[in-house]
């Protein structure tokens, strides 16, 4: 397995891209995290076909999306690839082409923090109801039932 | 042939019926309430207050830690004051609802005093949604023997581990006093060698309670 | 309403019809629909729809200490609550770089391996539930369970929200008889799954209606990041207790069993080696239990006093072998006693994503022990 930095450095020089390290995460941007993410995926040096966890975060300037792919073929991982987009209008690539996997967590990241996952398949809501306005797990919801019209009950 | 499996299946199922008359592995179920199961001594259900002697002495001294740390915020506490207003080491009213509680223990780990344990009782059914779950300081409150009674095990490593903490509270207080009293008659002697200097520590006072963590003060 | 192509052919007009199965139905496992498109009795469209139990336990998890979520945690997989501990211990530990005593690591093996039990035995149960076979056998699943529970109570004060682990070692040390119990639990256990496995496995009917039915194969459950039994009844050797030789597992002898069709029969199949295996682990842990703590001094001290845990400020992912597949958690820490973010990568929300493509061509009572061979607890789910 190599270090997150020879990771960074092959990225940088196949991809052309311009890659951040933040810990253990590969800060890509959010143009051309597809290549990253396909190139990873296809080249048998990593052969990452698994894509364990999608989490999306609000940093209170912007939405951070996480990655966490392994490799079942070679039994190996992680590599965190992360991607940052703006809080009004977040839109970020989606992985859903590349691993089925992304499907629903895409929808959740895209129900809770409210990303927009660009060709998702089926970009809805998926754990709270249609038609719900806020997104829950952004630093600034209030967590009282901002829906809730108090002479109903 | 088609159709062995089913009748193998068939023979397991023959079996279980026969023994579950007879043969205790297999009849697992009780006559509940007539016969009981004994009660494990680590079960928790609800917790309640205990007190040493008096009612009115809860062990409980209204530090608040187990209301910040409880995760579904079910306990609330208001200390007691006295006539002058002044905060008094217990509690005026301390309310658990009984509804919101999820039994985790979290509270009974992170007491200090070792004041509030979790219960055994857990039938606890009541006619009311709100009030009635709602256990106020008189329903909370039970001695300490009832403790010993449903742990005993806990019970006596926690009345040793206070006895101990006692007696060092007394031996403390003992020596510091001692200390104190000999200090402030060296003072005394070194003040009528040396009349114009002021003894440069005052007495100590009586020993601190046993330190309670940070939060507590 | 949607058009859809019809699957069969006949000379009169016919059309499809949208059924929702669920919300309320005793087949789906809890609060979930699927929403269905039926030709006739095939299903030509399958939605899962969820969300009935979300209540937001990433949120809550935000707003309390680290330790504060740990009871919550019991409540995802409300079967599995001590893996579901375990993983999240393992991820703040990471996080916080905390150290874990021998015995401690032991007795967590041997607790997630019970519970590997309990939800095998337990999915079975309600698999053939599923098929028709109306409660004997969940009784039957119930009964070995309780052993395993009383278990849990004795150790963890609880039956089913354990809330055992606590980061740097578990909540008290084991009862004085604990052990013998489970050895005695490891000597009748076998037993038992061999009668289930008389009572079922080679039952025909069984298998008419589980072989070559919701077949998953091995690069779609690769691709759908599908984990645990599922993922290994389709032929992919991946256990992370293997791969990842967390806590002590790699001192431990077991084998993975992988299935080779991956269709119902395969995934109820694996579970029963499995719990073979599980048998197996426990067997060499309960011998090999060494004496000691089971909490380091700096565990010790914030469970005292959760509130002044402060992790330095960084991310951790821990990963286990959930009986359900890979449970992970993602804690974010910005150095105070909260976390920022908190995300569960739960097992039996993401092995959903491909019900759809397993029930097509399917009539509706195959949809419904698909469904039940996934193994979902609709806690986990919605979270």
């Amino acid at each position: 397995m190599k270090t997150t930095e020879e990771i960074k450095t092959d990225l940088e020089s196949k991809t052309g891209t311009s890659i951040t390290v933040q810990g253990e995460a590969l800060m890509v941007p959010k143009e051309k995290l597809f290549d990253v993410a396909k190139y990873l995926k296809d080249t048998p040096d990593y052969q990452m076909d698994y894509l364990s966890s999608v989490t999306g975060t609000d940093y209170k300037d912007g939405l951070e999306v996480t990655y966490h792919l392994y490799s079942i073929a070679k039994k190996e991982g992680p590599v965190v690839l992360k991607t940052k987009t703006d809080r009004e209008k977040g839109v970020v690539p989606s992985l859903t082409p590349l691993w089925r996997g992304a499907e629903f967590q895409e929808r959740e990241a895209y129900d809770l923090v409210g990303i927009h996952f660009e060709g998702h398949p089926d970009l809805r809501r998926i754990l709270m109801w249609d038609g719900f306005e806020h997104y829950p797990l952004r630093k600034d919801y209030t967590q009282e039932d901002q829906d809730r019209n108090p002479e109903q009950f | 042939m088609f159709g062995i499996g089913v009748l193998k299946g068939m023979a397991v199922t023959f079996k279980n019926f026969v023994e579950s008359y007879y043969k205790k592995e297999r009849l697992t179920t009780i006559e509940y309430p007539e016969k009981r199961l004994a009660e494990k001594e680590r079960f928790r259900n609800f917790p309640f207050l205990i007190f040493d002697e008096k009612p009115e002495d809860p062990r409980c001294v209204a530090c608040d830690i187990c209301a910040k740390e409880c995760p579904p915020q079910c306990i609330t506490i208001v200390r007691a004051q006295d006539a002058q207003g002044k905060p008094l080491k217990k509690p005026a009213t301390f309310d658990i609802d009984y509804s919101i509680c999820m039994n985790c223990g979290v509270c009974e780990e992170v007491c200090p005093f070792d004041a509030i344990f979790m219960d055994h009782e857990f039938e606890l059914a009541e006619y009311g949604r709100f009030e009635d779950l709602n256990y106020t300081i008189d329903r909370l409150l039970k001695p300490k023997e009832h403790f010993m009674k449903i742990r005993p095990t806990d019970a006596t490593r926690i009345e040793a581990e206070l006895k101990k903490k006692e007696n060092a509270k007394k031996a403390a207080a003992e020596k510091a006093a001692a200390a104190a009293k000999a200090k402030a008659e060296a003072a005394k002697t070194q003040a009528s060698q040396v009349p114009d200097t002021k003894p440069e520590t005052k007495p100590n006072e009586p020993a601190q309670p046993a330190d309670p963590p940070a939060e507590a003060k | 309403m949607m058009e859809h192509t019809l699957i069969s052919k006949p000379d009169f007009d016919t059309q499809t019809l949208e059924v929702s199965l669920g919300p309320q139905h005793p087949s789906t496992h809890g609060v979930f629909r699927m929403n269905v498109v039926l030709d006739g009795e095939t299903i030509v469209k399958l939605k899962p729809v969820m969300g009935y139990l979300h209540r937001n336990h990433e949120k809550l998890a935000e707003n309390m200490s680290y330790l504060g979520s740990m009871p919550y945690t019991d409540r995802l997989d409300y079967i599995c609550s001590m893996t579901n501990n375990f993983a999240y211990a393992l991820a703040v530990e990471k996080l916080a770089g905390i150290e874990v005593p021998e015995r401690a690591q032991y007795i967590r093996i041997i607790m997630a391996e019970l519970t590997r039990l309990v939800n095998h035995t337990l999915l079975i149960g309600f698999l053939l539930n599923d098929l028709g076979a109306f409660f004997t056998p969940v009784l039957y699943a119930f009964r070995e369970r309780e052993k395993i529970l009383d278990l849990f109570e004795e150790v963890a004060g609880s039956r089913m929200m354990c809330n055992y682990f606590r980061f740097g070692g578990v909540k008290a040390d084991l009862t004085p008889d604990f052990l013998p119990r489970v050895k005695e639990l490891i000597q009748n256990y076998p037993r038992f799954l061999d009668e289930f496995e008389a009572l079922l496995s080679e039952n025909e009917i069984l298998m008419a209606r589980t072989q070559k039915v919701g077949v998953l194969p091995k690069e779609l459950a690769v691709s759908a990041s599908i984990t645990g039994p599922m993922l290994r009844a389709s032929g992919v050797p991946y256990d992370i207790r293997k791969v990842d030789h967390y806590s002590l597992y790699d001192r431990f002898k077991f084998r993975v069993p992988i299935g080779e069709h991956g269709d119902v029969y395969d995934r109820y199949y694996i579970r029963v080696l499995e719990m073979r295996e599980s048998i197996k682990i426990l067997d060499q842990a309960v011998k090999e239990i060494p004496s000691g703590d089971v909490i380091s001094k700096v565990g010790a001290g914030f469970a005292k006093a959760p509130r002044n845990f402060k992790p330095k400020a960084g991310e951790a992912y821990g990963r286990i072998e959930a009986p359900k597949g890979e449970l992970g958690f993602f804690v974010v820490s910005d150095g105070t006693n909260k976390p920022y973010r908190y995300h569960v990568r739960a097992p039996s929300f993401i092995n959903l994503t491909i019900l759809e493509d397993m029930c097509l061509g399917h009539k509706v009572p195959d949809a419904i022990i698909i469904l039940g061979s996934i193994d979902i607890v609709l806690g986990e789910v919605d979270r």
